[in-house]
């Protein structure tokens, strides 16, 4: 498929002295950069580096709170029992579905909502925005009750207004059966998460270049071809860096699935997973373990966009 | 625009409105329900009550509810205080100075923000039982830095890339001292930058959860969401569905506010944190 991009701009370097015969206002430069940057640096080191690696070296040990006596190094062990568990294999595939659904469906439908916003009338469009705010700024656990209420077999209006859909009664038990709990989660999750997609596509819409559309218009490109040649490919940055956010995003998905269903119903995700050997059940060496194994997902889906799909974020910071 | 496409995209405008607003318009009926309205499968109440209301500030679960509100006031607050301050230094040595190094603090700042945050609860809970952080507020704020400090960071330096920062010396050429030139040119200018940060920040420290749940045990230190999630009827025969909704609308209030108040600020920190940096 052609698509239709333009040349990059010539890219001014920032001038910078030359490492060798540095300057002193060079040096004190240096100086100051880090004197200032260095604390928040240190802090970030801090309260992320130093429990990720206290987590690895605890996922070595047999070491529950309620017998710490009986504390003991076990090597690989934990994550031995946890990999051929099939809990974690089934916490990985719920996590994964819902990551894949809500991700797909957000991208989509934030896309349309920033051509809304694109097309709007100018008097709409604070109203808009400040709408498409409130989802983004509500806190996820008011979101995950809001939701849960509708669809309760008891207090919820959606099985009385919903009755005529297929496989919808006044006693449909939203909770009570795996999917139908997975699908009220990832609706849940899309209404919350759907505004701040649609903020980042709006902001790549804003960057596509006018005069490129004009000359697919002049060409006599029909609204589909201007779409999918010149609008898409012209915001594929912008769109990467949203995919990337919201798949890491979705990936940790907790609070949701803990006030719906508490993980009942193999509705458990891996960071469910985590806290309940941990917080709950007291297990520190395999829920130390579990969110090794967590950290290290990440880690992989990261990497994976940024190699893949050549997620440059120096390029999305149009630079 | 010919009428007929105005009509259009109008009504697709509408129908954002509707969909964003529908959830929340809903938690609010509900929390006006009265607790024999509350099975009846309609969205509106048949009654307004204030019931629910005058259960969770003034009743059996004020208790519970008060001292969750301040937590989360107090420590959200704290929380952005300290990250915006740490961020403000970073922010200006990256966008201003020349050194190396910047790309590592940028860098570090996205590895962070995109870290799942029960890896850090596992070790942090065993942790703060044992150096005597469980349970307070410190215990709180600490951990909220890796929640706020990275997206602050990321999104001042982005504004703070905007600033014409020669106007500082062309102030000090017509003769104000440094300063001056800082209080009356560079200030006016960084302000809105920062306070924009602050908002985003406090909306993070405000949504958190895990920490909430897993780092707390009583209303010492335990946040707003943690004590909805744990909320639980005057008895086990009373669903507490009205008075977590009440809460619910109290604790959407503040966000509420602030998003009308600040909208096309908030949506500038948002996009340029992320797409510009």
């Amino acid at each position: 498929m052609t698509t239709t991009t333009l040349p990059p701009g010539k890219k001014t370097e920032p001038v910078s002295a030359p490492d060798k015969g540095i300057t002193d206002r060079a040096r004190s430069e240096r100086k100051l950069g880090w004197l200032l940057a260095g604390p928040a640096f240190a802090v970030m080191l801090l309260v992320t580096a130093y429990p990720i690696l206290q987590a690895t070296y605890e996922s070595l040990f047999d070491y529950r709170l309620t017998d710490p006596e009986n504390r003991s190094f076990v090597g690989l062990t934990n994550y031995w029992v946890i990999l051929t568990d099939s809990l974690w294999w089934e916490s990985i595939g719920v996590t994964a579905f819902i990551t894949l659904v809500t991700v797909a469906v957000e991208l989509v439908l934030g896309f349309g909502l920033a051509l809304v916003m694109v097309k709007a009338l100018r008097a709409l469009r604070p109203v808009l925005r400040a709408a498409i705010l409130i989802p983004y700024a509500v806190i996820t656990v008011v979101s995950a009750f809001a939701w849960q209420f509708a669809f309760d077999i008891n207090s919820g209006f959606v099985n009385s207004w919903f009755t005529w859909l297929p496989g919808v009664a006044a006693d449909t038990d939203w909770f009570g059966d795996r999917w139908t709990a997975i699908l009220v989660i990832c609706l849940a999750e899309i209404w919350k998460t759907t505004p701040f997609i649609s903020l980042l596509l709006l902001a790549g819409l804003a960057q596509v270049p006018e005069v490129l559309q004009e000359a697919a218009k002049v060409d006599g490109a029909t609204r589909w071809q201007r779409m999918w040649r010149v609008t898409i490919p012209n915001m594929k940055a912008a769109i990467m860096v949203a995919l990337l956010f919201r798949t890491l995003d979705a990936f940790r998905v907790f609070d949701t699935i803990f006030i719906m269903t508490n993980g009942a119903n193999g509705t458990e995700s891996v960071s469910f997973l985590a806290y309940r050997q941990t917080i709950a059940r007291l297990e520190i060496g395999l829920g130390s373990a579990v969110s090794v194994l967590l950290f290290l997902c990440v880690v992989a889906i990261a990497f994976s966009f940024i190699k893949l799909f050549k997620v440059d974020l120096a390029q999305a910071r149009g630079e | 625009m010919s009428t007929r496409k105005k009509l259009v995209w109008g009504l697709g405008g509408a129908l954002i409105v509707v969909y964003c607003l529908f959830p929340i318009a809903w938690i609010v009926s509900v929390s006006f329900k009265a607790p024999s309205d509350l099975a009846n499968g309609s969205f509106l109440p048949t009654e307004l009550t204030w019931q629910n209301y005058d259960l969770i500030l003034f009743g059996g679960a004020s208790d519970l509810f008060l001292p969750a509100l301040v937590n989360s006031f107090g420590i959200c607050l704290i929380a952005t205080a300290i990250s915006c301050l740490l961020a403000m230094f970073a922010a200006y040595a990256i966008a201003r100075l020349d050194f190396p190094g910047k790309k590592l603090i940028l860098s570090t700042a996205l590895a962070v923000a995109i870290f799942p945050v029960i890896s850090i609860v596992t070790p942090l809970f065993n942790l703060w039982r044992n150096i005597g952080l469980y349970d307070t507020w410190p215990g709180l704020i600490i951990p909220y830095l890796s929640l706020t400090l990275p997206i602050s960071i990321w999104t001042m330096s982005a504004f703070f890339r905007e600033i014409p920062w020669e106007m500082e010396q062309a102030a000090q050429v017509d003769g104000a001292t440094t300063w001056q030139a800082f209080r009356k040119v560079i200030v006016p200018l960084a302000a809105p930058g920062v306070f924009t940060t602050a908002i985003i920040a406090f909306f993070i420290a405000w949504n958190d959860f895990i920490y909430g749940i897993s780092l707390t045990s009583t209303e010492a230190a335990r946040p707003v969401p943690a004590a909805l999630g744990l909320f639980t009827g005057a008895s086990q025969f009373e669903e507490p569905t009205g008075a977590i909704s009440a809460a619910a609308v109290i604790v959407t209030i503040p966000v509420v506010v602030l998003v009308l108040l600040f909208q096309r600020r908030i949506v500038a920190g948002l996009t340029n944190g992320a797409v510009k940096g």
